[in-house]
């Protein structure tokens, strides 16, 4: 199992998700720190992100965009709150608009990411902040069908069996 | 769902008896009192809990004589699991995307 622990806090609005990677941490950390491998893993399948600049220095900014099968661009943008390679990251994350410029009128998320070696491996732990619950509800509506998709899957299995009220 | 109500929901399934209440009457209506013996709790604070659930709208109760039946509400449960699961699984997805570049002949290091 790649991911080992999920924790999810619904008073906190946070979520921490621990990845386990085959990999020491300098490796791991390129994951974040290369944009050319970044933006491998960073959209769902069918929605590849560009990232257009990658400036990892505190206070730097990351702009990116996600391409739908359809063609139409959605755009985000991180500003780095702190970089301590290869150990810990800290970025505010935002949408923007078709020019890339941030949207004050979407919500700003927080991600802390931190890795530490276990045994050879590399133990990666995600945590996401959210301001509000609208906040978190809008942040997972824009851009992460992929989310949207399987999470309607498994509720629709777990109520599956269970008769209609 | 207006967010007021969404955080009720939020704080609501914060608790694990609570939570374990939710699946239980979403499976079948369960009066309070049977509720209460499964539980290390007094019915009392059963009752609490149930109420919690009531005002966030996860759960409905009606009188049948002396008992209480309590109800999950499927579709408020419905919504507020999918918020949560949604985030859930577009990290599970980031990480095996993850894991597939280290598996690379080259360690994905172009």
């Amino acid at each position: 199992m790649t991911v080992t622990d999920v924790h999810k806090d619904p008073d906190a609005l946070t979520m921490a998700v621990t990845v386990e990677l085959d990999a020491t941490v300098e490796r791991a950390w390129e994951l974040w720190a290369d944009p050319r491998q970044l933006e491998r893993w960073w959209g769902p399948p069918g929605y590849p992100a560009t990232f257009v600049d990658h400036d990892l220095t505190i206070g730097g900014r990351a702009n990116y965009f996600m391409t739908s099968p359809e063609g139409e661009k959605y755009h985000g943008w991180w500003e780095f709150l702190a970089v301590d390679p290869p150990r810990r990251l800290e970025v505010r994350d935002g949408f923007a608009d078709d020019a890339g410029r941030p949207n004050d009128d979407m919500p700003v998320g927080r991600m802390v990411v931190t890795l530490e070696e276990r045994d050879g491996r590399t133990e990666m732990v995600i945590t996401s902040h959210f301001p509000t619950v609208e906040a978190m509800e809008q942040l997972l509506a824009m851009g992460q069908e992929e989310g949207m998709v399987l999470a309607i899957g498994q509720i629709e299995a777990i109520l599956a069996d269970t008769p209609a009220p | 769902m207006e967010d007021e109500r969404t955080d009720r929901v939020f704080r609501a399934l914060a608790d694990s008896t609570r939570r374990d209440i939710v699946l239980r009457t979403l499976e079948a209506e369960h009066s309070v009192s049977a509720l209460a013996r499964d539980y290390p709790m007094s019915f009392a604070a059963v009752q609490k809990h149930v109420a919690v659930l009531e005002e966030a709208g996860l759960v409905t109760k009606r009188r049948r004589g002396r008992e209480q039946l309590v109800r999950g509400d499927v579709d408020t449960v419905r919504r507020a699991a999918r918020l949560l699961d949604a985030l859930e699984a577009v990290w599970r997805g980031r990480a095996e995307r993850m894991s597939e570049i280290l598996a690379e002949p080259d360690g994905g290091t172009p």
